[in-house]
């Protein structure tokens, strides 16, 4: 579904991702581990086009999406959520959820206007738009849409369990909460791949358990493909099956969690080698 | 619905309510600054870009209207909604090159690109008779046209900004990061926001030149757009009906204290800083005007 393929990224002189390859199959759970600086937030930010990669190519269901920007990746249904967290903090929990609930898009085809032929393109979707004029108006589909909306999106805050906060602004949650209202706000997208950039930094053990139960149901639930960037490595290796490695922004290790947690490299990103104990 | 309603009744009032000559032109001035201050609102209340610059747009839609009315006799209705066309028209020029400026650079870029329109103005003299001033517009500006246009504009301003446009642009000014990874083109939505926002001051500038009936280009400086966007901030950034109120105030305001009028800009200045040392959010911060009377219903089902 997703393949990154020799990708290189450099800020000024300092590589941040060096030759990053790795694929993710369609309904995979995959985690990704590293220690701090490794570059994880980075392979998200460069997947979801914050950045443009210096060198390689990304594929996502089996076209280039390497030069698109982030708003074009994203309406071909890539969702993410931010470490640092990146609410609309002044709008409710529910308009939060709305905003991105409303710009939905699917998948359609096209036939191209001189050559006939068939290529795939992005269309709003039709149960979550309506025109300029209708909103200006509030007639036509306006208010129809708006209910399908705001039901939808209550659906998910149910999902989270932030219903009965819907009406508070967002900024005013509690750190826990607003980190279950961005994956709320992701998933509105009806996204296709869900990447979640350390959904349980800042948690506490409850708290993390719940999500561990969030974060398995919705993976099932909503047939996504989910990648995960985490600290906690209890939740990562109860959930996710397929893990990868990075250090200093090269991938040094893959593979289910006995084998992340066996791998000499990987001990000794985590806890240091005895060679350096001796300099 | 029960918003319009209330909109057409605070029209009906304003516009039948028996006044006298001298009152009647400060409602007229009124609606014309409330209709700026929206305008203003939406670029710099709901998208977050600040703006120096406004006066040009409304100087754009008088003279347009201007031009149309006495030169080639059009009737004042369709120029009318031309000096807003011709404001978006620009906007939307001035918008490509410059909306890829976030914050504090588009300022610096606004004030250049208004004072740039008034020079023009002032200095085509052939087209606009140049900083002599444009003489002899009908005085189509009725306060029965003033408050009906003001309250159609308040209802589609307050109608967009309840449905999918306000949320986008609301999204852009929280958080642009998050808001293109949400699938939205962040500068075509500030250039939505920009755009809306000419139109309004376009007609402000218009309804400006009928109730005058003689317009120039010192009309539309620096102080004037200063004055725009220290409204909306008075009544408060991301909320429509306070940037409404602030307007009104501050016009009210300025009108009564005509006859010590070499302390005007004083006063000004001095409800400035008192607002801002008080209520830094200004008049209703973020909130709409209901949004307090929800509170109060909220807060009594809790009790």
């Amino acid at each position: 579904m997703l393949e990154l393929s020799h990708v290189d990224m450099f800020f000024g002189g300092i590589a941040a991702l060096h030759d990053m390859s790795f694929t993710i199959h369609k309904g995979e759970l995959m985690g990704i581990i590293g220690p701090n600086g490794a570059g994880k937030t980075t392979i998200f930010n460069i997947i979801s086009g914050v950045y443009m990669p210096t060198a390689g190519t990304i594929y996502f269901q089996g076209s280039d999406i390497t030069p698109l920007k982030a708003y074009q990746i994203n309406r071909l249904g890539i969702a993410r959520t931010f470490q640092n967290l990146r609410l609309f903090t002044r709008s409710t929990v529910l308009e939060n959820v709305m905003t991105s609930a409303q710009n939905r898009y699917i998948n359609t085809y096209k036939k191209e206007l001189f050559s006939g032929n068939i290529s795939r393109t992005n269309a709003p979707d039709p149960e979550a738009w309506y025109s300029f004029i209708e909103s200006c108006l509030h007639l036509g589909r306006w208010k129809k849409t708006e209910q399908v909306l705001r039901f939808n999106s209550m659906e998910l805050l149910e999902r989270v369990g932030l219903a009965d906060r819907a009406n508070q602004t967002a900024g005013t949650l509690p750190y826990g909460m607003q980190r279950r209202l961005e994956i709320a706000r992701a998933l509105a997208l009806s996204p296709k791949l869900l990447m979640l950039d350390e959904p349980a930094a800042g948690m506490n053990p409850e708290e993390v358990f719940e999500l561990n139960d969030l974060i398995t149901g919705i993976h099932k639930d909503f047939d996504l493909t989910t990648l995960v960037i985490e600290h906690h490595m209890d939740l990562i290796m109860k959930i996710c099956p397929h893990i990868i490695c990075l250090n200093f922004g090269a991938k040094i290790a893959e593979g289910s969690s006995e084998d992340i947690q066996n791998n000499p490299e990987v001990l000794a990103a985590y806890l240091g080698t005895d060679e350096e104990e001796v300099i | 619905m029960k918003r319009n309603i209330i909109l057409i009744i605070i029209g009906l009032c304003l516009a039948l309510w028996p006044l006298g000559g001298y009152q009647e032109g400060i409602v007229i001035l009124m609606c014309i600054n409330c209709v700026a201050a929206m305008g203003v609102s939406i670029l710099t209340g709901f998208t977050g870009i600040f703006t120096l610059g406004h006066a040009a747009y409304m100087a754009l839609g008088a003279y347009t209207t201007a031009i149309m009315t006495v030169r080639y006799g059009i009737h004042w209705l369709p120029a009318v909604i031309a000096g807003g066309l011709m404001a978006v028209i620009i906007a939307w020029l001035i918008g490509v090159p410059t909306l890829k400026l976030t914050g504090d650079y588009y300022a610096i870029a606004s004030i250049g690109l208004g004072e740039a329109i008034r020079l023009i103005l002032e200095n085509w003299q052939s087209f606009t008779r140049g900083s002599r001033g444009f003489p002899g517009i009908d005085p189509y500006t009725t306060r029965v046209m003033a408050v009906t246009i003001f309250i159609l504009l308040a209802i589609l301003m307050f109608n967009m900004l309840d449905s999918r446009l306000g949320r986008e642009l609301k999204a852009s000014r929280d958080d642009s990061t998050a808001a293109s990874l949400m699938g939205f083109n962040t500068p075509h939505s500030r250039m939505k926001a920009l755009v809306i926002s000419a139109f309004y001051c376009g007609i402000a500038g218009s309804m400006l030149g009928g109730y005058m009936s003689f317009i120039q280009p010192s009309m539309f400086d620096m102080m004037k757009s200063t004055e725009l966007t220290a409204v909306v901030v008075f009544g408060g950034l991301g909320s429509m009906s306070g940037s409404i109120l602030g307007s009104a105030a501050i016009t009210l305001i300025m009108e009564y204290f005509r006859d010590i009028s070499q302390y005007r800009m004083l006063i000004y200045g001095l409800l400035l800083v008192i607002i801002m040392v008080f209520r830094p959010e200004g008049l209703l911060g973020s909130h709409e005007v209901w949004d307090f009377l929800k509170f109060r219903k909220e807060a009594d089902k809790n009790a």
